[in-house]
């Protein structure tokens, strides 16, 4: 029987739990976003600083749990110096592959398809996705304010 | 027979409680018949809901198979079955509780069904602008949400009977709480959280004598220790069939005959009329006013089965049972210096539902480690977010012990948190 501890908590997830990237704080950012999870009152704060439709700079300070941690690392990982259409396209792979649903064969996740084994443990998918959905909410509101369209509607 | 407020028989003259066996206890639950990730299943989160012994399953089974039928209609051999099954349940339950009479007992759907029934049916009928409602700050969400959105609602104002540094309530400020205006204390009789047992008859003689009525949440306390709303002099009090050993979706609201005469109901429809023209409804007597709809008979029908169970097994044995592994919980987890636990350290003074946090684990994490060896705890704010803030936390974890626990499941505890120590890296 597999240990279902190592399957959960994988090196790469446990090495962003135990030194958090992204973990600091950023000087006047361009937008700001706080995330809860009402189940368990999990709180994260993301902030993103845009250079030219870049992520410049990210900040995610994350009262959580380690997955909820790590996935906030992974994904401060991931987005810096993309351009907010890439970084969408990433966020919105990422919320399927949590939620179960089918991934794009040709996207390219990197180190965040570690999260995928949070899958398997339901209860636990609520913190690996709650980072993911606090920038989805950052994004929309961003294009809110340069009256851009809205793609990225669905509910967590 | 006196009692303590704590459950525990007082006088020399009582013949010792019999003694509860957790090994046999055990072989009535077929659900410790299954593995979890191979390992035997360590129960510790018998706050949340309790497990259903043979008994209880066969209860349920065979109303369904041998005497199912709608209740109060029907004049058919099956349906005056299964209205006896329903009606005696009700008997049973006040019983239980040392309730006057069965009229005095309403079935909903759970204890948090039974709260929001007062708070429509009494609530809005008799608190008004400027009106005081008092409850404690270590409410479940269940005793506390109600009263939050009525008062807004009428503009009654919502206080609070604080909790000192030990999780017990400060019950110094009740006197000056209770203002001539207040008419509603609502008070847990154990926290689900801290395991504080309140003094409910207590502080009801405070409340009854400004006047005001008290609802007993008692949720976390019919099911481990002998409980007597008479004795407590409860208006209402409110308790949930899944947590002590009945099926879900069964929870029962006492109140006093007076009041249930003289309340609207607020669940309206089929059973709980007498009288129905197009323009006009007259109601039926209580309890059943307050019973709209077909219940849940068979889980009705199955609670009494968990009764039977509970008292045969005998309450204060089941109290002193819980005391006993309370006692040994706090001593080993107070051996761990990374662990901080919250509530009374005197299991006299509290039941088994011990919170607790790591300084360096997530709840969550320790949840899911603990789960991979075997053992369940809950994980979270229990549903009491504001008193989890109040004690500093966003989340605590939470083991709660029932007949069935030992004290080697809060060795296994104990080894899981170690466990987990080492498995983050910090051990």
């Amino acid at each position: 029987m597999p240990d279902p501890l190592e399957d959960l908590y994988r090196e790469i997830i446990l090495d962003h739990y135990h030194s958090p990237r992204g973990n600091k704080k950023i000087e006047n950012p361009d937008i700001k976003n706080e995330g809860k999870n009402p189940s368990c009152g999990d709180e994260i704060e993301l902030s993103l600083k845009l250079d030219d439709h870049k992520i410049d700079d990210i900040s995610v300070a994350c009262k959580g749990c380690a997955i909820s941690v790590a996935s906030g690392s992974l994904l401060a990982e991931a987005i810096k110096g993309k351009s907010i259409a890439e970084v969408k396209k990433i966020a919105s792979v990422v919320k399927s592959m949590l939620k179960g649903e089918e991934v794009p064969p040709d996207a390219d996740l990197g180190d965040i398809e570690v999260l995928k084994t949070v899958n398997k443990f339901p209860v636990r998918v609520k913190c690996a996705l709650l980072s993911w959905v606090t920038l989805i909410d950052c994004l929309e509101a961003l294009e809110h304010r340069s009256g851009a369209k809205i793609s990225t509607t669905e509910q967590p | 027979m006196r009692k303590t407020e704590n459950g525990r028989a007082i006088g020399a003259t009582q013949a010792a409680p019999a003694k509860i066996d957790p090994v046999t206890i055990k072989g009535d639950f077929p659900i410790f018949e299954r593995k979890i990730h191979g390992r035997r299943l360590i129960y510790l989160d018998n706050a949340a809901t309790t497990h259903k012994p043979e008994q209880v399953l066969a209860a349920l089974s065979s109303f369904y198979r041998y005497h199912n039928a709608n209740v109060h209609r029907g004049l058919h051999t099956l349906a005056e079955e299964a209205t006896l099954a329903y009606e005696s349940t009700r008997k049973k339950a006040a019983d239980f509780i040392g309730a006057r009479a069965p009229e005095e007992i309403v079935f909903t759907r759970n204890a948090t069904e039974a709260i929001n029934l007062v708070a429509y049916s009494w609530g809005r009928a008799n608190i008004g602008p400027g009106d005081r409602l008092v409850a404690t700050q270590m409410e479940h969400h269940a005793n506390l949400v109600p009263w939050i959105v009525l008062a807004n609602r009428v503009g009654a104002e919502l206080r609070y009977i604080p909790i000192d540094g030990n999780g017990e309530l400060d019950l110094e400020v009740l006197p000056e709480l209770l203002t001539p205006n207040t008419r509603l204390v609502a008070v847990t009789q154990m926290s689900n959280v801290l395991g504080t047992i309140n003094p409910v008859r207590e502080i009801g003689r405070f409340a009854h004598q400004a006047g005001a009525l008290l609802l007993v949440d008692g949720a976390q306390a019919v099911p481990h220790m002998p409980v007597n709303v008479t004795d407590i002099d409860a208006d209402f009090y409110v308790f949930s069939a899944h947590k002590m050993l009945g099926p879900t979706g069964v929870g029962v609201l006492f109140a006093k005959a007076s009041l249930l005469d003289t309340m609207e109901p607020y669940n309206l429809g089929g059973e709980m009329i007498s009288r129905v023209t197009f323009e006009s409804v007259d109601w039926n007597q209580p309890p059943h006013k307050y019973e709209a709809g077909t219940p849940n008979i068979a889980g009705v029908a199955a609670f009494a089965t968990a009764i039977d169970y509970l008292k045969q097994l005998d309450l204060e044995a089941v109290r002193n049972h819980e005391i006993d592994l309370t006692e040994y919980a706090l001593k080993r987890l107070g051996e761990l210096e990374h662990v901080k636990i919250f509530g009374p350290a005197d299991p006299m003074k509290r039941g088994a539902a011990i919170s607790f946090v790591d300084d360096k684990i997530h709840p969550h994490d320790l949840a899911s480690v603990l789960d991979s060896r075997g053992i369940a705890i809950r994980a979270g704010h229990h549903c009491a977010q504001p008193l989890t803030n109040l004690l500093g936390q966003i989340s605590t974890a939470r083991a709660s012990f029932y007949i069935y626990n030992d004290r080697e499941d809060v060795d296994e505890l104990i080894e899981g948190l170690k466990a987990a120590r080492r498995f983050f890296g910090y051990a």
